[in-house]
């Protein structure tokens, strides 16, 4: 995966709170081999109607080219499912802005080069006012951990160690891999300390 | 040498740090890691970088996500049958134990795994799938990870984390009649916010979840990640050693005597300090349900819907948008709202516990609307049959079907249909989830055997006096 330290390109307001990785991509979309793209899935049910017409007033629907989503409160939250990620990667959005994310959807996020960006509740509501339904270019600098639109430059969250692995997209495989000794010794460690953690296979 | 007080998370955190990056990230090992057939995104990340799994030995399989309720011998959907057969060719192509769809074991993989002694104290426990904060009832660090880490996990046996804050929930005096652990869960996250807990992990404590067994602990911990949690814990004690005592997978002998006194030690220190400290009154909670699309918008059955008019903001959007996909009028009771259908099961409320209060409730009564019971595992199944348990299912008009997620998540095809309302025992309110345009109503497995006896949202409390 590269690494990135700048996003330029056009955003967009979802005004919800709770968008939860059930809406970000439906269960039943779930079987499909990553190669073949997720992109198509992204907020399916609010994107599209049970006919599967898009809804015209979709912001998603109405704008091509969107790279960046400033959204509300625990965006991501629930299911642990990484096609989530992969729905809004392969759709083409590089960033989401917002207040707050669910945990496991962040950690998901980084892990496929997805920035999750936090902003105060009061400066994204000043964004979603501002966007409306319509769409505006916006720049997002990773080195520096700021948002410029218009003219204005907002200084966002990110944790340090996301903002690397970002920045130089590492992996955590081959992080891993040089620690091979010290996992090895470990477990060593762990099996006198703590037999019973190990499984013998008690058929 | 290590004076300092510590919480049971501390403790658990730290035998498994095998090293600390200098920003703070630490490498930790994984003491059990469970699949199921939604792993399929990480056997195939694997099998692009052409690694082995790391310790087939730790990793175990089992069928759930898309295990078919019904006809197993025929399943129809070609792209059910080829998750499952994948997952079963990928536990067996690396030599991993996994009980699949004929194994008299199989289940929900957080039913089954505290069932088989695979989830002991004190260990670290990761599973592809958020509800894997439910082991944490046994005092075991355990939370649900992305395909990426799972992937990483399945080559090294370990994960990188930040360490989360801790947050103790003490919930003192006493529950209510016919009050859950379910409610008590439902509770907090309504208190505190889907988000709530974000960033943090959870001790729940006090006398209440003393209290409680080990199926309402997992239920409460279960909910841990509906309030944004990174885990949920409670502390070891007898109710535990207990439960796990003579499982199969849990250890024997000498081996089971060290393991008690270890388990013993891992309580909390007296003085140990909590990032976050929240306490809460047991006799406050009334039994539960929720009306919206987020898991924290719930209320007690004996309250009135908000009204978005008297909210402001981005809640005031949440309320109607909530509102308007769940078909309901603002100010009105909640208790009365007519119901299409029930669901009595998940990783939530699948376990035997969970039927036996459900039965209680149904015991010669007949179900006004249609609705479907599918235990949280294959033992679960032939325990509650034992116990006679389906036949007062089936003689209320209940469907008895087999065990796995089912209606919860509808992988396997078990749906409610658009604009239905389901009373569900389940974990996840969220929009869809049930399928599209379904409309979910969470509440405990008694709640909602009480909505299937009036068809309508209502009060347990009388249904089950003297009764329990």
């Amino acid at each position: 995966m590269a690494g990135f330290s700048m996003i330029a390109g056009p955003a967009i307001a979802l005004a919800q709170d709770n968008i939860d990785t059930d809406q970000l991509i439906p269960a039943r979309f779930m079987s499909v081999p990553r190669k073949d793209g997720y992109g198509p899935y992204l907020l399916h049910d609010l994107r599209f109607d049970s006919a599967g017409a898009p809804r015209a007033q979709m912001p998603l629907n109405r704008h091509a080219d969107v790279q960046i989503l400033v959204t509300r409160r625990n965006f991501g939250t629930g299911s642990s499912r990484e096609a989530a990620v992969y729905a809004l990667v392969d759709f083409g959005i590089k960033a989401v802005i917002a207040p707050s994310f669910g945990d496991i959807f962040a950690s998901n996020a980084v892990n496929n080069g997805l920035l999750p960006a936090r902003l105060a509740e009061q400066q994204i509501e000043d964004l979603i006012d501002r966007l409306g339904e319509g769409v505006a270019d916006m720049r997002v600098d990773l080195d520096r951990c700021e948002i410029r639109f218009g003219n204005e430059v907002l200084g966002f969250d990110l944790d340090p160690i996301w903002r690397l692995k970002l920045l130089n997209g590492w992996d955590d495989i081959d992080m891993t891999a040089s620690h091979g000794p010290a996992i090895a010794a470990f477990r060593t460690a762990r099996m006198q300390k703590a037999p019973y953690a190990m499984l013998a296979g008690a058929e | 040498m290590n004076a300092r007080p510590r919480t049971l998370f501390d403790k658990v955190w730290d035998a498994h740090v095998v090293l600390r990056r200098e920003d703070g990230t630490s490498l930790l090992w994984v003491d059990r890691h469970l699949v199921h057939e939604g792993s399929h995104h990480a056997f195939a990340k694997l099998a692009e970088r052409g690694l082995p799994v790391a310790e087939p030995s730790l990793t175990i399989g089992v069928v759930d996500h898309y295990a078919p309720t019904r006809d197993r011998d025929r399943i129809g959907d070609p792209d059910i049958a080829r998750m499952i057969r994948t997952l079963e060719d990928n536990t067996t192509g690396h030599g991993i134990r996994c009980f699949g769809m004929r194994d008299p074991r199989q289940g929900i993989v957080h039913v089954m795994g505290p069932e088989q002694g695979l989830t002991l104290p004190g260990l670290l426990i990761n599973c592809g799938d958020s509800h894997t904060s439910t082991h944490g009832a046994f005092g075991a660090l355990a939370f649900g990870i992305g395909a990426t880490e799972v992937a990483h996990v399945l080559a090294t046996q370990t994960i990188w984390q930040k360490r989360p804050k801790t947050m103790r929930i003490t919930v003192t005096g006493q529950l209510g009649p016919s009050v859950t652990a379910k409610d008590l869960a439902l509770f907090w996250i309504a208190q505190l916010g889907a988000d709530g807990a974000r960033g943090h992990a959870i001790e729940y404590a006090g006398p209440v979840v003393e209290d409680l067994s080990m199926e309402g602990r997992m239920t409460l911990c279960n909910l841990s990640i509906e309030g944004g949690a990174r885990c949920g814990m409670v502390a070891p004690d007898e109710v535990t050693f207990a439960y796990v005592e003579g499982r199969p997978f849990a250890p024997k002998g000498a081996d089971w005597d060290r393991a008690i006194a270890d388990w013993r030690a891992l309580a909390s220190d007296a003085g140990a300090v909590f990032d976050r400290e929240v306490t809460l009154d047991g006799a406050e909670i009334a039994p539960t349900v929720t009306w919206g699309t987020s898991p924290e918008e719930a209320l007690p059955i004996t309250a009135n819907l908000p009204d978005p008019a008297r909210l402001e903001g981005a809640r005031a959007d949440q309320t109607r948008a909530a509102m308007d996909y769940m078909g309901l009028v603002p100010g009105q009771q909640i208790q009365g709202t007519p119901v299409d259908q029930v669901f009595i099961g998940s990783c939530t409320n699948g376990r035997i516990e969970d039927l036996r209060l459900a039965a209680a409730v149904l015991a010669g009564r007949k179900a006004k609307v249609p609705g479907l019971v599918s235990p949280g595992s294959a033992l679960v199944k032939a325990q509650a049959e034992r116990e006679g348990l389906d036949r007062i299912f089936i003689d209320a008009g209940l469907e008895w079907v087999d065990a796995g997620c089912s209606m919860c998540v509808g992988m396997n095809g078990d749906l409610v249909a658009a604009g239905k309302r389901c009373a569900s025992s389940t974990n996840r309110n969220f929009k869809g989830r049930q399928g599209r345009g379904a409309r979910t109503h969470l509440m405990s497995p008694a709640m909602v055997a009480a909505a299937a006896v009036t068809g309508m949202l209502t009060d347990v409390r009388p249904l089950l006096d003297g009764r329990v």
